[in-house]
């Protein structure tokens, strides 16, 4: 679940908080984030996973209130709480795809659980692509492998960034659905910040946030750029 | 706490290794280093405890007039030809000055196979304190005793494995082989000395009797030339010991100054040697450090590298939930592991270096250096690799530590 009470990111340097308008994300419900680039997503969504303090508001995601907690908890809460499909997958080529999938145990500080790899890849179907590495994979197969890590630890938040940029229509459809699954799985709340407009359709009735509709001439004089 | 350092351990092992070319290079840079250093020490040690063992006890050398650091090298060390020769009648008067505690003569002029046979008397045996292995010493002139790299050395050379005593030997003329073989005077094996880790080791011992009875047969022609030769004996060295300290005030000069003969002082004679050898060791532990500073410098290069390609992996890795820490602990392990790998390869490169080169020192006569020995002080050999290792991880692990994990959501 997420819930921000007139949450406020203000940038170093200026003038003016960048205020975000108030979500309210039931548990297991998802999100639609929309704006183009440079309308402040990606600092929402780094607000919601904890990896930049808030300047105003109140914010609760997956029943913590986030701002009081010291680096190592917060850390340690990401962990456990949130779920991360990053738009570039982020794949360590120097570790086969299982290992990659361990790397969620490390971060976390847990014990390496070798079945849950198998099972959590065998949910995405590419269980047999264990052993390689992750410059052997296809695009969509990477994309499962990054899916498969961020649903592992089954978190309570997933978090997927443009997962339906540079595919064709109908690998968008099916990331779209697998992703669905995943998070209903795990029964994780799913925000997906995009701006593609087969999402904008294919999720039609969603819970949305547009921050095209805040200020988007302010925001695009490229401060958003880091 | 325990298992977040082995896993630490392996994964940047893993990491380590998915560059292995640059992995390997920096392995190689920082062996070489470590290896220079560790040969370094060992040489330096053993030499500086070899020229120890063999001074220790000889107040003064006295010989014939020359180069005093010669006479030292010759008449102690055995590894330069002598001055000369001085009288056996001088010698015998400065044994009487009431300074002298103890007189050792010397005869040098004959080698065996490159080992050196030196006329003494068994004053010399005693004072290295070494002890018979086989045999006795010698009890009439004629007789010899080996060594113990020398009995070693003849027994490789064809001997077989029967037994040294009891054996007889030629010696030939001049100190390097290959001079006029005295047919007529062989010599007998009495016994062989257990190792003692000094200078007797590489010498043939006699009486200084043989050594005139060689020669002397070898000049006369009848009887009344070796009642006249008599009267001319010679030695070669006479290693003196001191029955009080004051002697060193005055005894030296007196001998430069009333006769024929030279005096030198090892201890100010070896102290020039070793600044010599010392320049030598510092060039080659300047070398050393010249090899661990590039060393550093190439695994900072390639950790930085590492850092800057694996950005997005090491924000992945705090997007994870790891702490800034543990993802800095990545980059220090991997230098780590360079470290250890680096000191086992460095010190067993630089044991064999240093057997190689006590191998070749020993082919020639010379002083006895060893690759098997391990010195205390080679502990700070992973301590120093540990030391580059982590002040070359140092600006990378910090880079890692303040990785932007935002920067994988600003992706347009």
């Amino acid at each position: 679940m997420i819930r921000t009470r007139g949450l406020s990111y203000a940038y170093p340097g200026a003038d003016a908080p960048l205020r975000f308008p108030d979500v309210d994300l039931r548990q297991g419900g998802t999100l639609l984030l929309r704006g183009r680039s440079g309308t402040g997503k990606s600092t929402w969504l780094s607000l919601i996973a904890g990896l930049r303090g808030a300047s105003g508001g109140d914010l609760f995601v997956a029943g913590t209130q986030l701002g009081t907690q010291r680096g190592a908890e917060i850390d340690a809460w990401r962990a456990r709480s949130i779920g991360f499909l990053p738009q570039k997958l982020y794949l360590s080529s120097a570790l086969t795809v299982a290992d990659n999938l361990a790397l969620a145990y490390f971060a976390a500080g847990l014990p390496r659980d070798g079945a849950a790899i198998t099972r959590a890849l065998a949910q995405v179907g590419v269980d047999e692509l264990a052993a390689r590495r992750p410059h052997q994979l296809s695009g969509g197969q990477a994309q499962r492998v990054a899916l498969a890590r961020a649903v592992l630890l089954s978190p309570e938040l997933l978090l997927a960034d443009e997962p339906t940029a540079s595919l064709d229509d109908e690998a968008a459809a099916d990331a779209l659905d697998l992703l669905r699954q995943s998070a209903a799985a795990c029964d994780a709340s799913l925000v997906i910040a995009t701006h593609d407009q087969r999402v904008v359709q294919a999720l039609a009735g969603a819970q949305t946030l547009d921050l095209n509709e805040i200020g988007p001439k302010r925001l695009l004089d490229g401060r958003e750029k880091l | 706490m325990n298992s977040v350092a082995i896993k630490l351990a392996r994964l940047s092992w893993r990491y380590l290794w998915s560059r292995p070319l640059a992995a390997v290079l920096n392995l190689l840079v920082l062996t070489l280093g470590l290896a220079a250093i560790t040969l370094v020490l060992l040489v330096a040690t053993q030499l500086d405890k070899a020229f120890e063992r063999d001074l220790a006890g000889i107040d003064l050398v006295v010989g014939a007039k020359g180069s005093p650091l010669q006479l030292i090298l010759a008449g102690v060390f055995h590894i330069d030809v002598p001055t000369g020769n001085i009288a056996l009648q001088e010698v015998q008067a400065l044994q009487k000055n009431p300074l002298v505690a103890q007189v050792i003569p010397l005869s040098l002029g004959d080698s065996y196979q490159g080992f050196r046979i030196v006329g003494t008397t068994p004053d010399y045996v005693a004072h290295y304190e070494a002890a018979l292995a086989e045999g006795a010493l010698w009890r009439q002139p004629m007789d010899a005793v080996l060594g113990a790299s020398v009995a070693r050395g003849i027994a490789r050379a064809g001997h077989g494995g029967a037994p040294l005593a009891g054996a007889t030997f030629v010696g030939s003329h001049g100190l390097g082989g290959g001079g006029h073989a005295h047919g007529d005077h062989p010599y007998r094996v009495s016994g062989v000395l257990a190792p003692c880790g000094c200078v007797l080791d590489r010498l043939i011992l006699t009486s200084t009797e043989s050594v005139w009875m060689v020669h002397e047969g070898a000049m006369a022609t009848d009887d009344e030339d070796l009642e006249l030769l008599k009267d001319d004996r010679e030695v070669t060295v006479a290693l003196v010991r001191y029955r009080t300290p004051l002697a060193a005030v005055t005894l030296p000069r007196r001998i430069n100054a009333d006769t024929g003969m030279q005096a030198a002082a090892p201890a100010i004679e070896v102290t020039r040697l070793l600044r010599l050898l010392g320049v030598g060791a510092d060039v080659l532990r300047a070398f050393g450090g010249v090899l661990l500073a590039v060393a550093a410098l190439s695994v900072f290069i390639a950790l930085w590298n590492a850092v800057r390609e694996r950005r997005a992996d090491l924000a992945m890795l705090r997007m994870l939930g790891a702490s800034p820490g543990r993802v800095a602990g990545l980059v220090l392990w991997e230098a780590l592991w360079l470290a250890a790998m680096a000191s086992v390869l460095g010190l067993l490169l630089g044991h064999g270096l240093a057997h190689g080169l006590g191998w070749a020192l020993q082919a020639q006569g010379l002083l006895p250096v060893s690759g098997l020995v391990w010195l205390p002080a080679e502990a700070g050999v992973p301590l120093l690799a540990a030391g580059v290792a982590a002040l070359a991880a140092l600006l990378p692990a910090m880079q890692a530590y303040r990785t932007e994990v935002a920067e994988l959501l600003s992706q347009p």
